[in-house]
């Protein structure tokens, strides 16, 4: 399964991005051979609006199933939600690594809204 | 003749001198509220009849049985308002500005026309004064289409006094583009400076002939004065500052009401502005 995680930094390492839509990076790992994809999200950081719609299209046309972000507000969360693509929530700093360890393991839970608003 | 009144900083008194104007002059006048967002040029009139109409603007359906994924409305629409998202066109329409652009450009007539609420426009009369405003639908974002859809009940050959939100972002632009002359409404502080010279700024870009009321003269210091003569832009008034005005103003008045020999000097301003 392909795993979507927003980053800070294009390597394993990095902080998880706390912003969805205008994060630095995508990382797509695949959890049986872990071998990871970085995706640039250059474009969406300076987007006028509807960064979240793209973001969410891009995680979608990743074949990613599971995004892990920090916020994920509710125009992305329902494109994201209408193609099956489940949310998990981190509250807390931490690294790509760590957060695709905690989902692997199960402590995340899967989100059922976004958790934040528009623009937050 | 349309003449616009804004100001870069907000509470600078737009609204107070818009009706000032308005009622110092014995002429027809219409006058429109553009602060779609939060109107209140109303507040100085006794409205005794409303009439109001739904502004309704188009936004895309998508006939998903026509389109054959081309992506030229995605590519085209500079706002994310039509994405293709897995194997549909998924539509955003509080993203969508109504430019109808995805319509024009689909090879396929896949777009169907729809429509949104942006909210009503109102109008009263009162005397010699014709008021129009836009009343943004609470959840809206987009307020330039309202802003848009006021501005076309505006006859150029009548006496038009529009009062502009307050900044220098698309609602300020889209009521003040195409005026004939721009009052910029501002007060002798730093706050008031520094966004005095983000609106003349966008006037000069907008390329509007303007001139400074400055309201307030007498406090702060003399910042837009020394600023005014270095740019060369003409005070066209200034106003005091005077407890009479203030409460006048708190009770639903304009300042004609408190200082009645403002009405001399907002018809010479008038005549001042129609003569340029």
């Amino acid at each position: 399964m392909k795993i979507s995680l927003s980053s800070k930094g294009d390597n394993l390492d990095s902080e998880l991005d706390p912003r969805f839509g205008r994060a630095q990076y995508f990382i797509v790992v695949d959890s049986e051979t872990k071998d990871f994809k970085i995706i640039r999200n250059e474009q969406n950081i300076n987007a006028r609006q509807g960064a979240g719609i793209q973001a969410a299209k891009t995680i979608i046309e990743s074949g990613a199933k599971v995004l892990i972000t920090k916020n994920c507000g509710p125009k992305a969360f329902d494109v994201l939600n209408a193609q099956g693509i489940k949310v998990a929530i981190i509250s807390k700093e931490t690294t790509i690594k760590n957060a695709m360890e905690k989902f692997l393991a199960g402590e995340l839970k899967i989100a059922d809204n976004a958790n934040v608003d528009g623009h937050w | 003749m349309k003449i616009a009144i804004a100001s870069g900083k907000g509470g600078t008194g737009k609204t107070s001198i818009t009706c000032a104007l308005a009622k110092s002059l014995d002429e027809n006048i219409k006058l429109f509220d553009c602060d779609v967002e939060e109107p209140n040029v109303h507040i100085f009139f006794n409205k005794q009849k409303i009439s109001s109409s739904l502004c309704n603007v188009f936004v895309p359906l998508v006939d998903q049985s026509k389109c054959n994924f081309c992506l030229k409305c995605e590519e085209l629409c500079q706002f994310n308002a039509i994405v293709k998202i897995g194997d549909s066109m998924m539509v955003f329409p509080e993203m969508c500005h109504s430019c109808k652009g995805c319509k024009i450009i689909c090879p396929e007539n896949a777009i169907i026309n729809s429509s949104k609420n942006l909210g009503q426009i109102k109008t009263f009369q009162e005397k010699n004064i014709t008021v129009v405003y836009g009343e943004l639908r609470i959840g809206e974002p987009m307020a330039p289409p309202l802003i848009d859809a006021v501005k076309n009940k505006i006859i150029d050959t009548d006496i038009n006094i529009i009062d502009a939100p307050p900044g220098t972002s698309c609602p300020v632009i889209s009521t003040i583009k195409n005026v004939d002359y721009l009052i910029l409404v501002t007060e002798p502080t730093p706050f008031g400076l520094n966004d005095l010279v983000l609106a003349v700024e966008t006037a000069r870009i907008l390329k509007v002939p303007f001139g400074i009321i400055i309201n307030r003269a007498d406090i702060g210091d003399n910042r837009i004065s020394e600023y005014a003569k270095k740019e060369n832009i003409e005070i066209l008034m200034k106003i005091p500052n005077n407890r009479k005005i203030a409460e006048s103003y708190s009770r639903g008045e304009t300042m004609i009401k408190a200082k009645s020999e403002l009405k001399k000097e907002f018809k010479q301003l008038y005549t001042k502005i129609i003569t340029k």
